[in-house]
């Protein structure tokens, strides 16, 4: 496309046409491949190009304005060449600036990181088109506040606003932010309840980094809000989204200015005292002193009782319930919290005699002093104890799982501790040594995140691998030494209370209503439950019940709580008996079959789409299994 | 073939407290008799006396709040003692009076046992920890005036300081100060300019105890860890690390050198007293007998090498005293 200088009028409109028609047809990247960055070039230095490329983009018809702003937005080298060549089309055209600022970023969420810094630096590089950015702003931070959003939009959508909500922090300048402060903080509060209200840990982070980003702009003297989270590369990539490096190329005929840095308020580290000296031994020179040592007289004493002080924790369990519920001697506990785990399992009859007194004690038991790692020594002195007398130690904790007054964590903490003991007892065991520590290790997550599920989740999927047909076998690994599924008798005791009372609220405690955490870790642990009790008696009943169960849960909102029930189902279908499930079950199986179909396509989170789609290709499996037979 | 490690010579009991502070006073020439100043938990200090073993008078100064520093100006009928309840206190113990002469307040809420230095007859300096947080007070004893405050810089995030020890390298000579932070650091500071010479990070964990000897310009110091540290005083006024030593139970209480310079004693969170040989820190013996932590020890003054003592104190409310490489 040449053009002829020189004072010639001519005509864009045709161009334009053109350009329009091939861009609607879906050949954006080919046409605005070359042209993007050859009009990026002209117009670098020539004022009467850009003039041209404007006329251009204007003279574009409206019905194919979105396809072509769309495309020059996704070319577009940067936000300063975006700037070159759409100039003020957005203030301008009206579809082109609701391309922009709504549709871009509130009605799609498939475009990069880079698009939406393109297309947000393009808006803060005018004047007129700053008073755009403040809109687009306060938009999506109304979005991003919006409980129903948080709650039903794709993760991702969210991910996407968040980019989109950091990059135009960082584009504002200074009055702008104290013209908007109100909205921010407002925006800011509503959105990071919200957030911290969900049950996925990427939202939770998500809302911490925007609102820490928020808090640091509008308060950039005095304190900061600063959450504790594990940094990891999304956290990573969306706080250097703050901070704007200043464009490569320098343009001299634009007067705005181009190394606009944010004033990210990073907290200044005080700087440390440079006098301290770090000890640098200086070793003198050792023997060459001549001087007579009259050290050397001194002989010393026998030292060899000089050891390092143990406190000895107690030997039997009866003193361990001693120390734990009244003893002043903190050392003396340290020990016994120590010790507490190994002793039960070397004592299961003495154990047995005070199975349910131990459990309530380390139910309730508080870190006293610190020591590390106090969480999981009283998690697996818990476990032992369960372990070691399964059916009453069972009964209490489901019992004290449905009862008043006990705090979120620890009605997790019994979810756990149920689950653990349940693995160890269905898992074979060595001749002698128990394998519990190592194969519980990497799997056990302590943290109360909700990581657990992933492991599930993952233990399900290498069942699945299992199931699918494999053309080349291996070798064989040698068969482990089986022995009785200790689980099999006690399977329904973990089981069933678990599952009674989910329905009745308490005055502290309605897992149907906010304590939607504790019913998603609840439906996850059942999904472990059942997964763990093939084989066992009572696996067609457990099926039963939680079929109905999760029939009756199946349209919760919390997206954790529904990857849970798809787990239960798969825990289902993979632990029944195939022939069991279909003479007891065969219409729920049917109804769950249909509900399925519409998780895969209408549910908003990922995850559940994907699991929904392998309890189907499951339950093909199971009928193609039932129909070789 | 070691000998196992030698009992105490004798073992005081009755203070019905735990003990936090020993001093003993024995120089003087015969009538007089060998004193141990002992400062209890509960408040009292006792005046032991080492001929009968027995109490021979009990202070109460201090309101029944801890005394954790007792030191002698000159001779033993003049003592100070320091306790808890923010207060040092100056004794008049002549002629069987048990009154106090003078006091003063320190608005010091820690732990940091004050130091004493003679510098003309009858004008000594006493350093100690004074009311602002990192700041360290010097004042000429008995006049109470200040004679500076030593501030460490703005932003040097030193804490309490934790132990000090005045000295000065001839009679007459400048003072000079030696604080342990809480912080793990040493200052060594020019008390006449009020300024500080030198600091150097010693441990990772607060110093609880240090001491040094002014003839070799080294010291050491101990703390909450499991190492003691032996730094130097250079030439040119700077403290460096020497060596450190591990020790196999953490936490030290107080470090004190013999006047002689040939022996030291530590005092260990694990009940346990070390002695180590000066010149190289060669360990020489471990002292087992406490049944509670050792607060404190001290070696006694006598004139003659052969009677000297180490006592200590512990948590157990009991104070042992050892008779230990006495001949050189």
């Amino acid at each position: 496309v040449c053009f002829i200088p020189g004072g010639l009028d001519c005509s864009m409109a045709f161009v334009s046409h053109v350009l329009g028609k091939v861009c609607i047809h879906g050949r954006q990247k080919e046409i605005l491949g070359i042209l993007v960055p050859l009009l990026a070039e002209l117009t670098r230095s020539d004022c009467i190009w850009q003039r041209i490329c404007w006329h251009l983009l204007d003279c574009v018809p409206d019905r194919w304005m979105e396809a072509v702003v769309l495309g020059f937005v996704q070319t577009a080298p940067g936000a300063d060449a975006l700037s070159r060549l759409l100039g003020n089309l957005v203030v301008k055209n009206k579809k082109a600036q609701f391309v922009v600022t709504q549709k871009v970023l509130l009605l799609q969420y498939g475009h990069t990181t880079e698009v939406l810094q393109n297309l947000l630096g393009y808006l803060s590089l005018d004047s007129p088109r700053r008073a755009l950015l403040l809109r687009v702003l306060q938009e999506l931070l109304e979005t991003w506040s919006s409980s129903s959003a948080v709650k039903h939009s794709p993760p991702e959508q969210q991910l996407y606003i968040s980019k989109a909500i950091l990059i135009c922090l960082s584009h504002l300048k200074e009055p702008e932010v104290q013209s908007c402060r109100q909205e921010l903080l407002t925006g800011m509060m509503e959105g990071v309840k919200c957030h911290l209200d969900s049950s996925l840990p990427q939202l939770r982070r998500l809302g911490m980094v925007v609102a820490e980003s928020i808090s640091s702009k509008i308060n950039t003297e005095g304190p900061v809000l600063k959450f504790e989270y594990e940094e990891d590369d999304e956290t990573r990539e969306l706080k250097s989204l703050l901070v704007q490096t200043p464009p490569l190329c320098v343009v001299p005929s634009t007067p705005d200015d181009k190394s606009e840095k944010t004033d990210a308020a990073l907290p200044l580290v005080p700087e440390s005292n440079k006098k301290s000296q770090t000890a640098a031994p200086v070793m003198p020179d050792e023997e060459s002193d001549a001087e007579l040592d009259s050290d050397d007289d001194l002989i010393p004493y026998d030292m060899s009782e000089d050891k390092e002080l143990k406190i000895k924790a107690p030997v039997y369990i009866r003193d361990c319930i001693e120390v734990l519920t009244g003893s002043e001697d903190v050392d003396k506990w340290e020990a016994t919290v120590k010790a507490l785990e190994s002793l039960v399992r070397r004592n299961p009859a003495a154990t047995r005699e005070v199975s349910v007194e131990l459990a309530k004690i380390l139910l309730h038991l508080e870190e006293k002093t610190c020591i590390e790692g106090f969480v999981e020594l009283r998690q697996r002195a818990q476990v032992a104890v369960l372990t070691v007398d399964p059916i009453p130690v069972s009964k209490y904790l489901t019992s004290q799982f449905y009862s008043l007054n006990y705090s979120l964590r620890q009605r997790m903490d019994i979810l756990d501790v149920l689950v653990l003991a349940a693995r160890e007892l269905s898992c074979p065991k060595f001749h002698g040594k128990t394998k519990h520590s190592d194969a519980q290790k990497p799997r056990i997550q302590l943290l109360p995140g909700n990581d657990s599920s992933k492991d599930w989740r993952r233990i399900i999927d290498e069942r699945i691998k299992s199931k699918t047909r494999r053309f080349a076998m291996g070798q064989c690994h040698m068969e482990e030494a089986s022995s009785p599924n200790e689980f099999n008798s006690v399977a329904g005791y973990f089981f069933f209370p678990l599952i009674q009372h989910f329905d009745r609220p308490l005055t502290t405690f309605d897992l149907l209503g906010e304590d939607h955490l504790v019913l998603g870790r609840l439906v996850h642990t059942l999904a472990v439950l059942m997964y763990l009790a093939v084989n066992t008696v009572a696996v067609t009943a457990m099926g039963k019940a939680l079929l109905e169960f999760v029939w009756a849960l199946r349209f919760h909102t919390d997206s954790y709580v529904r990857q849970g029930l798809l787990s239960c189902i798969s825990s289902l279908l993979l632990s029944v008996p195939a022939e069991l499930l279909l003479a007891d079950m065969t219409e729920e199986l049917l109804e769950t079959q249909s509900w399925l179909g519409d998780v895969v396509e209408k549910d908003p989170d990922g995850d559940c789409r994907k699991l929904a789609l392998q309890n189907l290709l499951l339950m093909e499996n199971l009928k193609k299994k039932l129909e070789a037979v | 073939m070691a000998l196992p490690p030698p009992d105490p010579q004798f073992v005081l009991r009755g203070t019905s407290a735990a003990v936090q502070a020993l001093h003993f006073s024995c120089g003087g020439q015969e009538p007089d008799i060998p004193i141990l100043f002992s400062g209890s938990e509960n408040g009292f200090i006792h005046v032991w006396n080492l001929k009968t073993h027995r109490v021979d008078t009990a202070l109460d100064g201090h309101g029944r709040k801890s005394v954790y520093c007792v030191e002698t100006m000159g001779a033993k009928d003049r003592l100070l003692s320091q306790g808890r309840d923010q207060r040092i206190c100056l004794w008049d113990l002549a002629e069987g009076r048990t009154s106090v002469t003078d006091s003063v307040y320190t608005e010091h809420v820690g732990f940091c046992r004050c130091s004493l230095l003679k510098v003309a007859q009858g004008r000594w300096l006493m350093a100690m920890a004074a009311r602002g947080l990192e700041e360290v007070q010097v004042l000429e004893l008995p006049s109470k005036t200040s004679v500076c405050t030593l501030k460490p810089e703005v932003g040097a995030k030193l804490g309490m300081p934790m132990c000090l020890k005045l000295w000065q390298l001839s009679c007459g000579s400048q003072p000079l100060l030696l604080a342990g932070y809480e912080d793990g650091s040493v200052i060594f500071w020019n008390v006449t300019m009020g300024k500080a010479l030198s600091q150097l990070v010693c441990h990772q964990e607060p110093v609880m105890s240090l001491d040094f000897d002014s003839e070799k310009a080294k010291g050491i110091s101990g703390s909450s860890e499991k190492v003691l540290s032996i730094w130097s005083l250079n030439e040119q006024q700077n403290l460096q690390v020497c060596k450190t030593h591990k020790l196999v139970n953490a936490g030290i209480s107080d470090i004190t050198i013999r006047a002689d310079k040939k022996i030291l004693a530590t005092a260990g969170w694990d009940h346990r007293i070390r002695i180590f040989g000066w010149k190289k820190l060669k360990p020489l013996a471990v002292l087992d007998y406490h049944t509670g932590t050792v607060h404190c020890v001290s070696f006694s003054d006598h004139r003659n090498p052969r009677e000297t003592l180490l006592a200590a104190g512990s948590k157990d409310q009991r104070i042992t005293a050892w008779s230990i490489y006495t001949q050189t």
